[in-house]
């Protein structure tokens, strides 16, 4: 049994380090995550790690801890929408807006194992001789190193490269290594990956054109959500747009951004005229 | 929809008939090639035909080739191979034969949803 000491302090450290907000009623994750990493690191319970951290604020244990209580879950295509708007509309779009730069800066924040910008990756690609002599870039983060080392590395498994990947894109962008499946390097060279915490602020990153923070807010307390959804609307260029998961809003928490709604989904961008949330 | 389950064990069809069925389409089986192309002449309306690679009698990708000989490409079904077979060459014969789709057995209800979807096939109502 966790005791109510041990979950109160592992609660505060995940708020404080990551802005996961957690309750009582999530007692169980933090049973079913932390119980391996405990025994992993010799202790013979969660309530004997707890202490510990308490006693030693080792960082790369709390970093252990916070890469195991993340949820990592995502795939290629996620939603199918927001990347049919990405190729269909925006790049079109940011094609003749930047026209005179030519270049483009892309951001997905919350990466996990990379599906996302690999995904955004792919359809650059396949965008080809149209992007020739155009500087692009897509900078990839997450807090989780574990997620970040497997993304890096962009090996997947047979389960991964068929969950929402089209099979042509398999044959085009992968190449195969037994039962797994590498992403090709002409895909990988558009993807930086980088750990960031995106509590700890992230304007030093410039500017982008678009951001994709999906799935990734959901876990964060009201006024985590505000702080961390304003910091992107600063950041945001100014014909830029953001993409959120598909069941999450800025509405109720920034008026910074305005509802862009096509027959290709939903994005925001960014509010020229500031607006009550 | 029509959905043609095309493979020779009986477990696999059962398990197929039943995710086909939970989508709200209408499972319908062959047990191997020949099989099938009875099924699809006696039922032209086959939307989406779910294919295995090893079988006896005609295999999968001898019946993309039957398929391809009689029939006009834009009246045949859609066609996903669900096979076992997870070489990258296997994959790109299957596609370049005719098939729209490939899923690597063992596949999950996820894995089937959203290759439909890349199909544009929606669930079913009933
Ligand atoms: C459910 S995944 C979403 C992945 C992808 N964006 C998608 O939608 O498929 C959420 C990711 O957010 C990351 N994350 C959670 N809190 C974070 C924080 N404070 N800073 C950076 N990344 C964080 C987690 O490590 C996890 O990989």
């Amino acid at each position: 049994m966790v005791t109510q000491e041990t979950l109160n302090f592992l609660f505060s450290l995940l708020h404080k380090e990551s802005g996961l907000a957690l309750d009582d009623s999530k007692t169980y994750l933090i049973e079913t995550r932390l119980d391996p990493i405990a025994r992993q690191e010799g202790f013979p319970s969660i309530n004997d790690l707890g202490r510990h951290m308490k006693q030693h604020p080792s960082q790369p244990l709390r970093q252990k801890v916070i890469d195991a209580m993340m949820t990592n879950e995502t795939s290629f295509f996620r939603d199918v929408k927001p990347f049919e708007l990405l190729k269909g509309v925006v790049i079109p779009d940011l094609l003749k807006a930047n026209e005179k730069g030519r270049r483009i800066r892309i951001w997905t924040a919350g990466c996990s194992t990379g599906q996302e910008p690999y995904t955004i990756s792919m359809l650059l690609c396949e965008m080809g001789p149209a992007l020739r002599q155009w500087d692009i870039g897509i900078l990839a983060t997450d807090i989780a190193d574990g997620a970040l080392a497997r993304a890096k590395a962009g090996i997947y498994s047979q389960y991964e490269v068929q969950r929402g990947l089209p099979v042509t894109y398999l044959t085009r962008f992968f190449n195969q290594r037994k039962t797994e499946w590498e992403i090709k390097q002409e895909v990988k060279r558009l993807v930086e990956f980088r750990r960031l915490n995106l509590l700890s602020g992230f304007s030093h990153l410039g500017i982008f054109d678009v951001i994709f923070c999906r799935n990734v807010l959901i876990y964060f307390d009201a006024d985590t959500k505000v702080r961390i959804m304003e910091q992107f609307a600063d950041i945001l260029s100014s014909g830029g747009v953001f993409f959120l998961g598909g069941a999450e809003t800025p509405f109720g928490i920034t008026g910074k951004f305005t509802r862009i709604e096509t027959e290709k989904g939903v994005c925001y961008k960014k509010n020229t005229i500031p607006m009550q949330p | 929809m029509k959905v043609l389950i095309v493979d020779d064990s009986g477990l696999v069809r059962r398990l197929m008939r039943k995710m086909i069925s939970d989508l709200g389409h209408e499972p319908l089986e062959a047990i191997h090639g020949k099989d099938a192309l009875k099924q699809l002449e006696a039922h032209p309306d086959i939307g989406l035909m779910m294919l295995d690679w090893n079988m006896p009698e005609m295999n999968g990708v001898e019946l993309l080739d039957a398929i391809k000989l009689r029939w006009d490409p834009v009246k045949r079904p859609t066609i996903i191979m669900v096979t076992t077979e997870n070489q990258m060459e296997k994959i790109v014969q299957a596609l370049a034969k005719g098939a729209n789709e490939y899923i690597m057995k063992p596949f999950t209800r996820e894995i089937l949803i959203e290759k439909l979807s890349i199909l544009g096939i929606t669930n079913g109502c009933n």
